[in-house]
């Protein structure tokens, strides 16, 4: 195959073809943002708490041992759904108090079990933090995880 | 070595090596906690040792970049490298913010995104390292004969950079920064540092076999559009669930099933140039490793790649271990083997000797791309069991886990095998040269 094409219109094709795919990437991106923003997930909802509690998510390194929408160290539990799974959204008191009770646990200690460390979270980081998981839950992931178990 | 300022790539390489040994090390703890999960578990928590294995494998990788664009440059420019004393600074400082980063993990100072945790000084540092290497390397090639091999490699170098700058954006919405964070991780690996690999692997089979470059050119424009037409719409495949429309499922999985394309090219190349060079080149470990690391990124990047790339795959395979089994060969295969290769050929002429140690070379060849490999089938089983258990059967993530424990054990027992064979290679390149026959005929490499 390589005999009939020369080494100067491969490098044309490269070019040419590569500023074409980027170009509908880039436009294909720019869509999705805007269906993010406005579509698939909770404008309004987007509170400076959810936010904060991005913030403490970020700061505490969950995700080298969690996963968030599948993303992560898959070495502790998946916790994009992890409001669903709490019952947040038939109770949400319920959901709350759970979740927060569980990082106040740490460490469980228990023999042969993997070790969440404690970490020294305020109530106020608490609250943002389980606010940014109810806020994470709601958005449309096309039915992704196929099973609530995450 | 025709060139003095080559010389500048041997403490890159030497940098890069230590921090590979570093890599590996904290690989190993992270397998331990897998298998004793009381393992340092106040000392060093999890999350810091695997943010220090993964950091650390991108820091060495990128040093071994700079060294092997520093070895190359001057042979394919036909210039010497624009100021020598600019690459020393620029390493003491990329050194430094890797360092830094290192050290802060320990003491949990850390920014929070998943392969991005450096703190902003260190990203900082970083960018401005990097800069200096690609203006000093930009510098050189503009002085000099251009090539493909050198303009291909300073490109993907260049967008390299530029897609390290969305690093520094982070909005609120984690979709978003989904979105973009893809833009480094995605764009980097499946895409721009594939023109960084495929004109390596230009410059090595330009160098051993002896073929004409006009021929090996060619083949390199075509493998390098193959890598952008597939891997730029390919990142669709990390769209499908976090929250972007409905249309990247088809378009990722069909742009993402042709991303196997460049690297099963990259295959047929490295053999294809073997087989017809005529030249009989002393260093057959470096061949080695230069064939190697072709066949194994087509399997690792390819094969393992499109496995669970399909959306419909995807929907139930996404983030589990079968992710992990991907990542670690595609990364060894296509990143570390072919850094190791240019090393591997590198070295004899840097140390102005014959080839030397080849057969211990070969060895830890062998043993290091068989252990990765049992890793990396050890992780596929045990994500096929995961994604069955929890995923269609519902099973609790940690009920699941404590299935897996069989996997886990022999993955450890894999890493060990990895790490012993990286002192071989060390001993091996970097070691007091015993012999400097080249070897008679190394395993699957008696010329034709």
């Amino acid at each position: 195959m390589t005999e009939m094409l020369s080494r100067n219109a491969a490098r044309n094709m490269f070019f040419g073809g590569s500023a074409f795919f980027f170009l509908v990437f880039a436009a294909l991106t720019a869509h999705s943002h805007w269906y993010m923003v406005n579509v698939s997930t909770d404008k309004a909802g987007l509170t400076e708490s959810v936010a904060h509690g991005k913030d403490v998510w970020e700061k505490n390194s969950c995700i080298n041992c969690h996963s968030i929408i599948g993303e992560g160290a898959y070495f502790a539990p998946e916790l994009g759904n992890v409001w669903t799974r709490y019952g947040g959204r038939e109770n949400p008191e319920g959901a709350r108090a759970g979740i927060k009770a569980w990082i106040k646990a740490q460490p469980l200690n228990a023999p042969g079990r993997r070790r969440m460390p404690a970490f020294d979270l305020s109530e106020t980081e608490l609250d943002a933090l389980v606010d940014f998981f109810q806020w994470t839950d709601s958005i449309n992931t096309q039915n992704w995880p196929p099973h609530p178990a995450g | 070595m025709k060139y003095e300022s080559q010389r500048v790539a041997l403490p890159f390489f030497a940098v890069a090596m230590a921090l590979f040994v570093l890599q590996v090390v904290f690989g190993i703890f992270a397998a331990l906690v897998y298998v004793m999960p009381e393992f340092m578990a106040e000392a060093m928590p999890f999350h810091i040792m695997r943010m220090s294995h993964t950091n650390l494998l991108i820091v060495w990788l990128l040093l071994g970049f700079m060294g092997s664009t520093y070895y190359l440059m001057p042979e394919e420019a036909e210039a010497e490298i624009h100021s020598p004393m600019l690459a020393y600074i620029q390493l003491a400082i990329f050194a430094v913010a890797g360092a830094g980063a290192l050290l802060s993990y320990q003491f949990g100072i850390h920014e929070g995104r998943e392969f991005l945790e450096q703190p902003l000084w260190c990203k900082v540092l970083i960018t401005v390292s990097f800069l200096m290497f690609l203006y000093n390397t930009s510098r050189t090639l503009l002085a000099g004969r251009r090539t493909a091999i050198n303009s291909i490699l300073m490109l993907g170098l260049w967008l390299a950079a530029i897609f390290w700058l969305f690093a520094f954006y982070n909005p609120d919405n984690l979709s978003v920064d989904k979105l973009y964070w893809w833009w480094v991780v995605h764009i980097w690996v499946e895409g721009v540092w594939e023109l960084i690999m495929a004109s390596l692997l230009a410059y090595l089979l330009i160098k051993m076999t002896g073929v004409d470059r006009e021929i090996i050119e060619k083949w390199l424009y075509v493998i390098i559009g193959l890598a952008l037409f597939s891997g730029l719409l390919g990142t669709g495949h990390h769209y499908y669930w976090i929250g972007a429309p409905g249309y990247w499922q088809p378009l990722g999985s069909i742009f993402s099933t042709l991303e196997v394309a460049p690297f099963f090219a990259m295959v047929m190349f490295a053999f294809f140039m073997f087989w017809k060079g005529r030249r009989n080149h002393p260093n057959k470990s470096a061949m080695l490793w230069t064939l190697g690391s072709a066949t194994v990124a087509f399997f690792g990047a390819g094969v393992w790649g499109f496995l669970h790339t399909l959306s419909f795959v995807n929907y139930y395979s996404h983030g589990t271990q079968v992710t992990a089994a991907h990542g670690h060969l595609a990364f060894y295969g296509a990143y570390v083997m072919m850094v190791l290769a240019i090393i591997t050929y590198a070295m004899p002429q840097l140390r102005r000797m014959q080839p030397y140690n080849q057969v211990l070379n070969m060895w830890s060849f062998w043993m290091m791309t068989s252990a990765m490999c049992f890793m990396t089938f050890t992780l596929t089983f045990a994500g096929v069991v995961q994604t069955h258990l929890q995923r269609v059967m519902g099973m609790n993530y940690m009920e699941v886990q404590s299935q897996l424990g069989l996997f886990y054990m022999m993955r450890l027992g894999a890493g060990v095998v990895v790490a012993i064979s990286v002192f071989l290679f060390l001993y091996a390149v970097f070691g007091p040269a015993r012999e400097q026959l080249p070897a008679e005929s190394g395993p699957a490499l008696t010329t034709a």
